[in-house]
């Protein structure tokens, strides 16, 4: 295949899941494991929606072999392992982030079903070629919301700098309104009835090696050159 | 900890890393420390004489910022950035090269008695240092006169709850991700065995 059937295949695949995960978790419902009579489940690394060098060079094919293949993948190996032969296993990944939320004693199920689904969504939120111009009632939202697209990106570049610590940075639909929130390590706006329309992550492995200590540069390369806003109108309600 | 470095009338100024930035190489490598001491703790000290300028907490040592400013959520910036800045400084002495080893006699006696052995309280605070989820670091703290190890979100640490801190792992991800990724397991085991400095802790016992 030419590289160039590729890249095509790629784009059109990076389409492809929006439909289903605007339903439900797509890539992240449990699936029988093979050689397990189907007795348990296991949740299954979602595959990325594009080549791991595809959103070069704002985030490199090194950072995200570590954050697809070692990050994302041991919070999901992990809540397996937390949640084998207990009444979550099988269920639904948003199922088992929303009732973990509130409960104290369920922080480390809570933290990697979260981050489990965090991730899988912070990588259907960019796109290779991404960053395009907004139109359409996404735009309509945004300028109401934020007076205009760059007072939008500023509010989102602002609340991911602030961000203490690991976090994410959100834009979130509430009612007729968009808002940017921040939250702290896994937590998630799922997890408190709100529906994200894109994320940023701001934990340091998202950007160390390809940035260090700047992430403001990396969030203003995420604005400019990698948000999939068709993913994020897809998700409106 | 001595806090003469800490002091200043005015401002707080980022206290001299006690070694070479190479000293701590391959454990840590000298690109790491340039970052890591040269932008995100010089950040803090920046960031904490910007917020400090013209309140009551210019002027003030650290602790008693840190003091002041814990637990308060309108205080959230200023205690960060303080508690960066002392935590930093407490984990660079905290290290040093051709470090590990046996810890002296007196520091040895107060280990056995809390941990049992040497090996345990290593591996106690290796737990710590490894499952404190997101940002944070690993403590070995009095809690009146018993060594515990203690694990904290962020910038917090054993000040807030009244401890005396011993000795300190970063575990942030800018502390071991150019060298480890996301191996961090790795980062502590090779900071417990080569770089920990007894001597420091020892002279936080008094
Ligand atoms: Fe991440
Ligand atoms: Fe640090």
């Amino acid at each position: 295949m030419s590289a160039n059937i590729a890249r095509t295949c790629l784009r059109m695949l990076t389409l492809l899941p929006l439909v289903s995960l605007a339903i439900s978790g797509w890539a992240v419902e449990p699936s029988a494991m093979p050689g397990t009579s189907g007795a348990t489940a296991a949740f299954q690394l979602p595959p990325l929606p594009y080549a791991q060098d595809a959103l070069e060079p704002y985030v490199s094919a090194r950072t995200m072999s570590f954050h697809y293949g070692k990050h994302h993948q041991a919070y999901v190996d992990t809540l397996n392992k937390l949640i084998a032969g207990t009444p979550w296993a099988g269920q639904p990944l948003e199922k088992v982030v929303a009732e973990s939320a509130d409960a104290a004693d369920k922080a480390a199920v809570f933290n990697n079903a979260a981050q489990a689904w965090n991730h899988a969504f912070f990588w259907q939120s960019m796109k290779p070629g991404g960053g395009e111009k907004l139109a359409g009632r996404l735009l309509e939202l945004v300028e109401k919301s934020f007076g205009g697209f760059e007072a939008f990106k500023d509010a989102f570049t602002t609340a991911a700098v602030a961000q203490f610590g690991s976090g994410w940075v959100w834009l979130v639909q509430d009612g007729d309104r968009l808002k940017v929130v921040k939250t702290l390590n896994a937590d998630t706006p799922m997890a408190h009835g709100q529906n994200a329309l894109l994320t940023c992550d701001v934990w340091e492995h998202a950007y160390y090696l390809d940035y260090q200590n700047r992430r403001k540069d990396f969030v203003q390369a995420f604005l400019d050159h990698l948000v999939n806003w068709e993913f994020a109108a897809s998700r409106l309600k | 900890m001595s806090n003469e470095k800490l002091q200043s009338a005015s401002k707080q100024v980022l206290a001299p890393l006690p070694y070479a930035e190479n000293a701590l190489d391959p454990v840590i490598s000298a690109r790491t420390i340039g970052f890591h001491y040269g932008k995100h703790h010089k950040g803090y000290v920046d960031n904490l004489n910007n917020l400090a300028a013209g309140t009551e907490y210019a002027g003030m040592t650290l602790e008693k910022i840190i003091a002041a400013t814990a637990g308060k959520v309108d205080k959230a910036a200023i205690f960060n950035n303080a508690a960066q800045a002392w935590n930093h400084t407490f984990f660079w002495r905290s290290l040093r090269p051709k470090g590990g080893g046996e810890p002296p006699a007196v520091l040895k006696k107060k280990i056995e008695a809390a941990f049992g052995t040497l090996d345990a309280c290593k591996k106690e605070l290796a737990t710590a240092a490894t499952t404190q989820f997101g940002s944070g670091w690993a403590w070995l703290a009095l809690d009146d006169d018993k060594l515990k190890v203690v694990k904290t979100g962020n910038a917090d640490s054993p000040l807030t709850k009244g401890m005396k801190p011993v000795l300190t792992i970063d575990v942030w991800e800018h502390a071991y991700y150019l060298d480890y990724q996301n191996r961090r397991a790795d980062y502590i085991t090779a900071v417990i065995d080569k770089l920990i400095n007894w001597d420091f802790a020892t002279k936080n016992l008094g």
